[in-house]
């Protein structure tokens, strides 16, 4: 196996699709690193475990888990978490990461990303959830920041000041979504540099990039949807300059999850954020 | 405060109205931001069922398969994180679509489909080494017990559904067959199909219960074992002997 045993380089990733599979063996080109989303790699056997064994023999990798809600109202789920410390122990990847979100309501898992209000009710609930995630699986985590369409009136904390107090009181690290932000300050209206000036940049681990669509609300505002199934934006790439300034150079992951490209195109990605990597702003 | 529950019950029913709470950039209520949300859900969920379902899809078509795939998914969430395990029910919610009661074959080639994917991620397991079945005396070999891989099935249906399925994915002529016995196996990653004749159906599913080849032979005398054996060995479908 790869060495997973360091943090993931400060260098280009991409998230692994299958159809890939062969070419990034052949030419990985600019990636250095690959992510895969945990809950693709809980079955058991057969080919997306046996070429998952192979890359992690060549790349660092990444988990990443979209299925644990570590934001939900609910406690979590013991055999998910079972099944993400199983595969943690098996692959030892450099790196995990879940999401500031819920996904599961009582039985019904939902397949999204839902957002939740920022309280010290819901601080303190996913705080002693990250706690249980990273007893678990006796590792640091790190918390990916979400895409918003909508706000809660009864917020009391904003975004990066949510974020800060979870690191601080859990001691886990924060994925910084960079295509998130700019989608969530356009949709809510605010500079998404104020944003990152707010941001605790110290304690970034991984920096996602992703493509988004454009859309409209009832009033004809513009409502940026976090679809990952294009190139990340010009403003995008601005703002990572930006980011870039205050975390230091960083593990850059391209997402690109529908409507994925061809192996070339996905390099050129992954060269233009090599390229913003080597360039500081 | 919005709960969760109150999201939730917002999200998977549209007839419901939009929790009072939440709004948009400013202070005017949300609107059509949520339904961002019902749609990512609705929308994932259905193209789940597409992915997982493909002959299926084909045979009803892409309308009306997006149209019952939107009826499944708003009765039947996922009950668990694991995409891969969604559907499981689809094929008897198929069956008891009345309108489709005309395609009486439907259901099973969705339970193909589903066994399949079953198939895909079961465990892994070595075949057995053919020196070893050489090795057993006439006697050790009629008392054997047959150990299967994981992902070896054998699905019976009344209509010929492989061919079927087949027909729907590649095209070609209309299947006219009747009843097909189907077996799933998977050699190394790649689910493979296999239609067997029915001596050889009944042999198989007496061995897969655990019996001695002896006693699977004796309700099956016209089974062409001979045919059999080596058909399980090319597609790694044996594992091992009890």
């Amino acid at each position: 196996m790869f060495d997973q045993s360091n943090h993931l380089p400060a260098a280009a990733g991409v998230g692994f699709k299958p159809q890939h599979y062969t070419e990034i063996l052949e030419t990985a080109g600019p990636v250095r690193w690959l992510e895969i989303h945990a809950e693709n790699y809980m079955g058991d056997g057969g080919r997306p475990l046996a070429m998952l064994r192979h890359l992690a023999q060549r790349f660092a990798i990444s988990v990443h888990g979209v299925g644990l809600s570590i934001g939900g109202e609910d406690a979590l789920n013991l055999d998910h978490l079972a099944r993400l410390k199983h595969l943690c122990d098996w692959l030892q990847p450099a790196s995990f990461s879940e999401h500031l979100a819920w996904s599961t309501h009582g039985a019904e898992f939902l397949n999204d990303l839902l957002p939740l209000p920022y309280t010290p009710a819901t601080l303190s609930r996913i705080c002693d959830h990250i706690d249980q995630v990273q007893d678990a699986l006796g590792r640091q985590m790190l918390l990916e920041n979400p895409s918003s369409y909508l706000r809660f009136t009864e917020s009391t904390y904003e975004e990066p000041e949510f974020l800060a107090q979870i690191a601080q009181r859990t001691g886990c690290g924060l994925l910084l979504d960079v295509n998130n932000v700019f989608v969530s300050a356009t949709n809510l209206g605010y500079d998404p540099r104020t944003y990152i000036d707010a941001y605790p940049t110290d304690k970034v681990g991984e920096i996602h990039l992703g493509g988004h669509d454009e859309d409209a609300d009832d009033t004809g505002a513009p409502l940026l949807i976090d679809s990952h199934g294009r190139k990340v934006a010009d403003p995008v790439w601005a703002l990572l300059d930006y980011a870039l300034c205050q975390t230091g150079p960083q593990p850059l992951l391209i997402e690109w999850d529908n409507d994925v490209p061809d192996w070339s195109t996905l390099c050129a990605e992954a060269s233009r954020a090599e390229t913003a990597l080597r360039v500081p702003a | 405060m919005i709960s969760q529950s109150e999201f939730h019950s917002a999200l998977r029913d549209a007839a419901r109205p939009i929790p009072e709470g939440l709004q948009d950039k400013g202070v005017a209520p949300a609107g059509k931001r949520f339904d961002v949300y019902r749609n990512n859900v609705a929308v994932s969920l259905s193209e789940a069922l597409r992915e997982g379902f493909p002959a299926t899809a084909r045979l009803l078509g892409e309308a009306n398969f997006t149209q019952i795939a939107r009826q499944f998914v708003a009765c039947h969430a996922p009950r668990s994180p694991l995409m891969y395990l969604y559907g499981d029910s689809f094929p008897e919610f198929l069956a008891g679509i009345a309108p489709l009661a005309h395609l009486p074959w439907l259901p099973d080639v969705a339970r193909l489909e589903w066994g399949m994917r079953c198939a895909y991620h079961a465990a892994d397991a070595t075949p057995i080494a053919t020196e070893i079945l050489q090795s057993l005396t006439p006697e050790e070999f009629m008392t054997a017990r047959f150990q299967f891989a994981p992902a070896v099935q054998l699905h019976r249906y009344d209509y010929p559904v492989a061919s079927i399925r087949a027909y729907a994915l590649n095209g070609g002529a209309q299947p006219q067959g009747a009843a097909e016995a189907v077996l799933i196996t998977r050699a190394e990653f790649d689910p493979a199909l296999t239609v067997l004749p029915p001596a050889q159906a009944d042999l198989l599913q007496a061995l897969l219960n655990g019996q001695p080849l002896g006693d699977a032979l004796e309700p099956a005398p016209d089974a062409d074992l001979s045919a059999l054996l080596p058909l399980l060995l090319q597609h790694g479908a044996l594992h091992s002997l009890q």
